[in-house]
């Protein structure tokens, strides 16, 4: 399975050159940036549309792997302080949790995470809190119980070092592992 | 506020890991006691000390904020022993106490350390002594004779012959860290490593007889925690359920350890009886417990819990009971620990955005801001409640820093390659002679 995703990758890569020539050519690509269509951003999107699996239909690996499937997005963020799922990641879950509904012999580790901020055991807590809310969502669309670990690594494993506001923001997370 | 900086830095060749120690005073030295600790002889053959003991002592003295140590430079002549000394030239320099000493060899690799302590008003001797010791120990004998300089001044125990614990992290590249439990005096010099992993290591705690520590490591995956003899490296894993195993502490018998377990639903304050293995929980509410900390009569537990919305500190008996709350102000209180006398309590307390220091006292309900940092956390008293350790970052790397309970001197221990954090003030130990 690995080894045919590895294949795939050149061919998209070459895909997105070309479908990225092709519309910076020329006339097309003056009007494009006078119309104030972001070129770039448009010749990207078509190439990867249509050379992608999706349309191909050659995707034959797991959907968790499939770059345009919900399933493919694994870290969901958290606000401050708080363990509630916000709205932009709910469907990310869902995904997770119907995937795992169908797949009863996957398994997954939900780990929860905090930024620097404030002491460690309670960040402790607070990374428990966020696993456990994406646990609850998960077996709200059918996932068993048996299939889900939960772990916390409060603020020990921060995915972005420093002390800014864009790294606290990277770090308050639940990761999904499968 | 008027600063004055002293920055003592200075290369101990002999010492594994050169470091730096600074010393911030933060507020007027006024109050403080001028004491001049004048550099100990040396009567050996051959090449001199590879320890300063005068320095070091006059560092430990500084840093407890009571005492205002005389710059050696400053210093019209240097006596070696009592017959030495003519007490008129100090009390011109306006010096109410004078430390003098020497250090002879003792047999094969020892030392003979004597010292003499002088009020310089009344030209008495106040104390002195006569200490063998080593190569090995040249520092901890130092940190002793500090120890019984402070007593004799301030009338209270000295802790500078000490020791802290603490946690290291380094970040290597392809993500992965190198985290380490490590053990050094007080004052960070000779820090040994008792534990080492590619997984965190968290939340050290000293037994009250400072012979065994008590830690969390993620090492087998799942958080379990861990009880190490500090001497022999020997130990145990005490607590492995499902979920976290958390934030242990030790009851003042050294009988059993608070902790924090989830299994039972949200993280609970739980005390675990070391010898019967039996465990009794204290908290049931579905808000976040944790971080217990034993009252030294060993009646009460105080913890971290955001039942009420967001962190304070509340407090339990330690056999059950109903649950009271001890702090109000603030949005933010975390990990607080008593004060040896058990009439304060030291925390983590959030002002406007950042994360300082405080000292909160029981009685008046009085909350003293000791730190300045953005992100200052994990305070721990020294076991004579003088001063606090702490974790801080600067220039976004953990630090140590130390400040007395006055909160007018501050000491960083800029000590180690990568992230410093999690320090704990041992106890007292039966090594902590009250006199030699």
């Amino acid at each position: 399975m690995k080894s045919r995703i590895l294949k795939l990758v050149p061919v998209l890569a070459l895909s997105l050159l070309f479908g990225g020539c092709a519309t910076l050519t020329g006339e097309q690509a003056e009007e494009g940036a006078e119309d104030g269509a972001p070129v770039a951003e448009a010749g990207q999107g078509e190439g990867a549309q249509t050379a992608g699996a999706v349309e191909g239909g050659a995707w034959t690996g797991s959907p968790l792997d499939n770059p345009d499937s919900p399933l493919y997005s694994k870290v969901i963020y958290f606000d401050y302080d708080a363990s509630e799922i916000r709205a932009d990641y709910l469907d990310t879950v869902v995904a997770h949790g119907e995937y795992l509904a169908a797949n009863p012999s996957a398994t997954i580790t939900v780990e929860g995470h905090c930024d620097e901020r404030g002491s460690r055991e309670y960040n402790i807590g607070l990374g428990e809190r966020r696993a456990n809310s994406v646990k609850r969502l998960l077996l709200a669309q059918g996932a068993a119980e048996s299939q889900i670990i939960t772990i916390s690594y409060g603020e020990e494993r921060p995915e972005a070092l420093g002390s800014s506001d864009a790294a606290w923001a990277q770090n308050r997370r639940a990761v999904l592992l499968y | 506020m008027k600063k004055i900086w002293l920055l003592f830095a200075f290369l101990f060749l002999q010492v594994q890991n050169a470091s730096a120690l600074t010393i911030e005073i933060t507020e007027g030295a006024e109050g403080a006691l001028p004491v001049a600790v004048v550099p100990f002889g040396w009567s050996g053959p051959g090449k001199p000390l590879s320890q300063d003991v005068a320095r070091i002592i006059a560092d430990d003295l500084t840093r407890s904020g009571r005492f205002k140590t005389m710059p050696v430079a400053d210093m019209l002549a240097r006596p070696q022993s009592g017959d030495e000394v003519e007490f008129r030239d100090w009390k011109v320099l306006g010096m109410e106490n004078l430390v003098v000493g020497q250090v002879r060899p003792n047999g094969p690799g020892g030392y003979m350390v004597r010292f003499q302590l002088f009020d310089v008003f009344k030209g008495e001797q106040l104390s002195g002594y006569n200490i063998p010791t080593t190569e090995r120990d040249l520092r901890a004998t130092a940190h002793q004779i500090a120890d019984i300089i402070y007593e004799k001044l301030t009338g209270q125990r000295g802790a500078f012959a000490t020791r802290i614990a603490y946690v290291t992290s380094i970040h290597k590249t392809g993500g992965e860290s190198q985290v380490a439990l490590k053990v050094a005096d007080a004052d960070g010099y000779s820090p040994q490593t008792i534990v080492t992993s590619k997984e965190p290591l968290m939340s050290p705690a000293w037994s009250p007889d400072g012979r065994r520590l008590a830690y969390v490591s993620f090492e087998k995956g799942q958080p379990s925690i861990y009880v190490q003899e500090v001497f022999t490296g020997r130990r145990q894993k005490v607590s492995s359920y499902k979920g976290i195993n958390g934030a242990p502490a030790w009851s003042p018998d050294g009988r059993k350890l608070a902790l924090t377990l989830s299994k039972d639903g949200g993280p609970d304050i739980y005390v675990l009886n070391l010898n019967r293995k039996t465990l009794t929980r204290l908290t049931t509410h579905y808000g976040i417990d944790t971080e217990p900390a034993w009252s030294p009569d060993g009646r009460y537990i105080i913890f971290t819990s955001d039942r009420g919305g967001k962190p304070q500190i509340y407090r339990v008996p330690s056999m059950g009971g109903k649950v009271k709350r001890m702090t109000y102000e603030g949005s933010y209180n975390a990990r607080a620990s008593y004060s040896p006398d058990g009439e304060s309590i030291t925390l983590v307390t959030r002002q406007g955005r950042d994360f300082r220091i405080g000292v909160l006292d029981l009685e008046s309900g009085g909350l003293q801001v000791l730190s300045e940092g953005r992100l200052d956390e994990s305070p721990s008293f020294a076991p004579n409640g003088g001063m606090v350790i702490y974790a801080t970052k600067i220039n976004g790397k953990g630090e140590l820093a130390a400040v007395s309970v006055d909160g007018r001197v501050r000491q960083r221990l800029a000590l180690q390659e990568g992230d410093v954090r999690e320090p704990v003030w041992s106890p007292y130990t039966r090594k902590n002679r009250r006199n030699p």
